[in-house]
């Protein structure tokens, strides 16, 4: 079983008129066929930066300075825009945070699928293109008919659905789900995401699903990185993070979620606010934030520690 | 205590940007050169000369006479006093009356929206030159002023569906309906909280107008509508072409007011593009990515002049 | 137990109903209504946190903006105090508009751009409290430091891109309670912030309730917060109350299958094994309009327990525990 996706030492910059903004710093990371790897984080901790540069959709100011970004065996960062073209979505694909921003309002579903099939050479004839929709939509759960509505006569959760559809159109390696069901209610995200979980069972293909959502990320994960301010910060199976977590920003994060069984205790979340790229402090840059922050943690940036499952990047871990 | 740009972001803005002092230093030579037009000709507008028509540019005179007799070069700063004026009289008519169209519309809603929308529908259709020349062939011949008045109370509707659309964007953010349930007065909400957001749009749109006020103005004139008595440069193109000038060869009595049109219009348009660039951060965010990768060529070849030279001072690899 | 006996409520709804007249498809169809809200009533005491939740489309928000007074109610009526808010004129609308604020769920757009976090307090005192200057800055710092915003004097001078999601959602706690507001509607408050500084502002709002004794309506979709937050809990779904009273009560035990649904589909990292939503799955799944002609049970079509009877009479509201009502004819 080889790796989908590898990443290596990769650093993305935002360019501005008041110097460089390194929002992606030296993140490495790997993910196995078939499997899950779920990356948490906060606002501004880089995880949106690296779902865009993984496809090299990122715009300006944003900018790859360095680094690997290896999917199926090709650095896609060294191809051409004409390679590139083809690799996307029949290798990766993405699917959005808002399905109203990937579907074209003014098509109707079916020539969207069906324009999709055409431009990457799939089939010419409509027929045969709306046959390989309707089964599309069958295995996400729509039923066939709509095929001929707009989106916005689709419900918001239905529009996630087809989305998923046409990003699982070519059958591609690596899915990346981009805080997918961040606007859509607890049941339908609940459902949503379980058929995703069915389908990578069935097709055999890799998820990357990015989201702040940390509880909803450990049950559909098979492992977690969680990133702060444009590192990753640890990364462990899901279950190890949930019951064992060694850095402290895992700790709080894990305990800004209130149970829904057992006890209502007082619980504290994180103090303070994510950091603001333009100052990085010297030494960790949790410090401002961290419980267990000593002398060193302000003076020196944590090496890493390797678990036999992941690793962490901390002085004073749990 | 309302928000005032800091001093150096000014400067170092327009240090940065070439369009808008280019802009600024073609607006500020029409400027000083009609406003102090004493300085710069020793001559009166309508001063004769007499045995010197259609003399052609010499020491004297020097963008030559006109048919009449008169200083083509003193008539144009004179005259432009009077075109800019009344082109800012115009502008200004216009935008107040769009303003306060518009926002009204969009800030009352329901059927004082409909009311003066169905007004703006109307009035937009009319067509302006049409209106022009019909009250001209009724009234004779109209001064500078009177052209200027009905340009500004005849080209709102076009500001006023920008500004109400703008308003009612505005409207529906939660700040405004904050206020609201505050209690604030509605009149104090639509000048306090509302206009003061749209700040950039409104300037925009007033140099938008001053530009088309100052060529309608003189279009106006130039088809031989304006009074024959004054001096503005569309009067002195009228005359000129009206008496055959292009077709004699007499080019100095078109240039001076061609060249100050065109002069003072592109100057503002400049200015126009950056407070575009003021308010949308999508363009500034292309100026600095170019920035940044001429410094990155520069340093480039700085870095392989530095190589040769080390090179052939090690006095080995030619 | 939470309840006392002979507590006067602050803030009150009964059978309050919404209708929207809605354009159809075509410009001589007619218009058709929608019931946003159906018999809505419940009391809020003093001190005390009422959660409202509810999927999107639920007409939570509805309420907010009803007690708001955006909107007047089509049947039924709120009360402030005893008193029809709607009603209300001159002197008294002015002490309602100063005791009922709203918390907005966007704190990006909740604050002017142009003006400082010390505009934004001073206002509310000018129109309600007004005194001199001095007073002034020091009744804004003293709420500044409240709501955990210091230095104050710092804080206070900044402007709202200055200030981060979080402390944007402060400066405007701070400014609810320069108002003078008894009776807060909390409209998803926490929603767009950070993870990891929701607990902050709840926490935040939790101490108001308790030391200040400030009501709160706390409206949202995620029901682990709810039950953090609130004293009592309303579940919603298509307009109508399907089941409320006491929040751990509804929520460890709960009756009606629209809120076992709830519960089941939020996320819990505990569980081990993966569930079935206990729910039929008809062809939208999504939550259907309720009109004024709609008849039975809105939940039917896709409850598990649903019997031909839910078809045709919606259930009437009955006590199942002490503190825990339902609409249902199971459970």
């Amino acid at each position: 079983m080889g790796a989908v996706l590898e990443v290596e030492n990769l650093y993305v910059d935002y360019i501005t008129e008041n110097g460089h903004i390194r929002a992606v710093d030296n993140v490495s990371f790997v993910i196995e066929e078939g499997k899950s790897l779920g990356l948490a984080g906060e606002s501004g901790c880089g995880k949106s930066t690296i779902a865009y540069s993984l496809m090299r959709l990122h715009r300006p100011p944003a900018l790859i300075t360095s680094g690997k970004i290896i999917i199926d065996g090709k650095d896609i960062l060294s191809l051409s825009e004409n390679e590139l073209q083809k690799f996307r979505w029949k290798k990766i694909s993405m699917v959005f945070q808002s399905a109203m921003n990937c579907l074209n309002p003014v098509v109707t579903l079916e020539k969207q699928f069906f324009e999709l099939y055409k431009i990457h050479g799939i089939t010419k004839s409509r027929k045969e293109a709306k046959k390989l929709a309707e089964e599309l939509l069958k295995i996400v759960g729509i039923p066939p008919e709509r095929l001929k509505d707009y989106p916005h006569q689709l419900s918001g959760g239905m529009r996630q659905r087809a989305v998923i559809a046409m990003a699982l159109a070519l059958k591609p390696k690596l899915l990346i789900l981009d805080e997918p069901t961040t606007a859509l209610d607890t049941v339908v995200q609940r459902d949503i995401l379980q058929k995703i979980y069915e389908l990578k069972e069935k097709l055999n293909f890799s998820v990357l699903f990015i989201t702040h959502d940390i509880s909803l990320m450990m049950e559909f994960c098979d492992t977690v990185a969680i990133m702060y301010a444009g590192k990753i910060v640890e990364q462990a199976p899901s279950m190890k993070i949930l019951k064992n977590p060694h850095h402290p920003y895992s700790y709080g994060l894990k305990n800004s979620f209130p149970s829904l069984q057992g006890e209502v205790k007082y619980m504290e979340g994180i103090p303070g606010s994510p950091l603001d790229l333009k100052c990085i402090p010297k030494g960790c840059r949790f410090q401002d934030r961290c419980f267990k922050a000593t002398k060193i943690c302000f003076e020196k940036e944590p090496e890493i520690s390797l678990l036999d499952e992941g690793f962490f990047f901390c002085h004073n871990p749990l | 205590m309302v928000k005032k740009f800091s001093n150096s972001k000014i400067i170092n803005f327009i240090k940065d940007s070439p369009k808008t002092v280019a802009g600024l230093i073609l607006i500020s030579i029409v400027l000083v050169l009609t406003l102090g037009a004493k300085l710069f000709t020793p001559y009166e507008p309508m001063q004769t000369f007499d045995g010197l028509w259609r003399a052609a540019p010499s020491a004297e005179h020097i963008l030559g006479t006109t048919q009449a007799g008169k200083d083509v070069w003193t008539q144009t700063l004179y005259g432009g006093r009077v075109s800019i004026l009344v082109g800012i009289f115009a502008g200004s008519i216009a935008v107040l009356l769009s303003l306060i169209v518009g926002i009204t519309a969009g800030y009352f809603g329901g059927i004082v929206d409909n009311i003066i929308t169905t007004i703006i529908n109307i009035i937009m259709v009319i067509p302006q030159t049409v209106l022009l020349l019909i009250i001209a062939s009724m009234v004779g011949r109209i001064s500078p002023l009177a052209i200027g008045l009905i340009i500004g109370v005849t080209s709102w509707p076009w500001g006023a569906r920008i500004y109400r659309a703008q308003t009612m964007s505005l409207r529906n953010r939660e700040f405004i309906k904050s206020a609201e349930t505050l209690g604030e007065s509605k009149i104090r909400t639509l000048f306090v909280e509302i206009m003061p957001n749209m700040l950039s749009m409104i300037t925009s749109g007033f140099i938008g107008t001053l530009i088309y006020a100052i060529m309608a103005q003189s279009f106006i004139e130039f088809i031989g509508f304006g009074d024959r008595m004054s001096v503005t440069w569309g009067q002195m193109l009228n005359n000129a072409q009206s008496t055959g000038a292009l077709s004699s060869g007499v080019w100095w009595e078109i240039l001076g007011p061609s060249a100050f049109l065109i002069l003072f219009g592109s100057g503002l348009t400049l200015v126009n593009f950056s407070i575009d660039e003021l308010s949308n951060p999508k363009l500034r965010a292309q100026r600095i990515m170019r920035k940044y990768y001429k410094e990155k060529k520069a340093q480039e070849k700085l870095l392989r002049k530095q190589a040769a030279v080390t090179t052939s001072n090690k006095g080995g690899i030619n | 137990m939470k309840v006392e006996e002979n507590r006067k409520p602050i803030f009150s709804a009964k059978n309050v109903t919404m209708d929207f007249k809605v354009a159809r498809k075509g410009i001589f169809a007619k218009k058709s209504t929608i019931r946003a809200l159906n018999d809505i009533s419940f009391e809020l005491y003093p001190g005390e946190a009422l959660a409202i939740v509810g999927e999107s489309g639920c007409g939570k928000s509805t309420i907010c903006r009803i007690a708001m007074r955006f909107y007047k109610p089509t049947y039924g009526k709120m009360y402030f105090n005893n008193e029809n808010i709607h009603e209300l004129k001159g002197e008294k609308l002015k002490e309602y508009r100063q005791k009922s604020q709203m918390i907005f769920q966007d704190p990006f757009s909740s604050l002017n751009p142009l003006f400082n976090i010390y505009y934004h307090l001073k206002r509310p005192l000018q129109l309600y409290h007004p005194s001199d200057k001095e007073t002034m800055y020091k009744k804004m710092d003293e709420y500044l430091t409240m709501v955990g915003l210091t230095p104050p004097k710092e804080q206070g001078e900044k402007f709202p891109h200055q200030l981060s999601g979080g402390q944007k959602q402060r400066a405007y706690i701070a400014r609810v309670l320069a108002v003078g507001a008894d009776v807060i509607f909390a409209d998803e408050p926490t929603s767009m912030l950070d993870v990891s500084i929701r607990l902050g502002i709840l926490n935040l709002l939790n101490k108001l309730k308790k030391e200040m004794k400030k009501s709160f309506i706390y409206i949202t979709h995620d029901i682990a917060t709810a039950r953090y937050f609130a004293d009592r809990i309303i579940v919603l779904y298509a307009g109508h109350m399907v089941e409320w009273g006491d929040v751990d009560k509804v929520i460890c035990n709960p009756k009606h299958p629209y809120t076992k649904l709830l519960i089941a589909a939020a996320p819990d990292p505990e569980r081990e094994e993966k569930i079935d939503l206990p729910v039929i799955r008809d062809k939208d799944t999504e939550i259907r309009q309720w009109t004024p002609e709609s008849k039975g049970c809105p939940f039917r079509t896709r409850c598990p327990e649903a019997r031909e009877i839910c078809a045709s009479k919606c259930p009437e509201a009955r006590e199942v525990e002490s503190g825990q009502f339902i609409r249902c004819i199971h459970g």
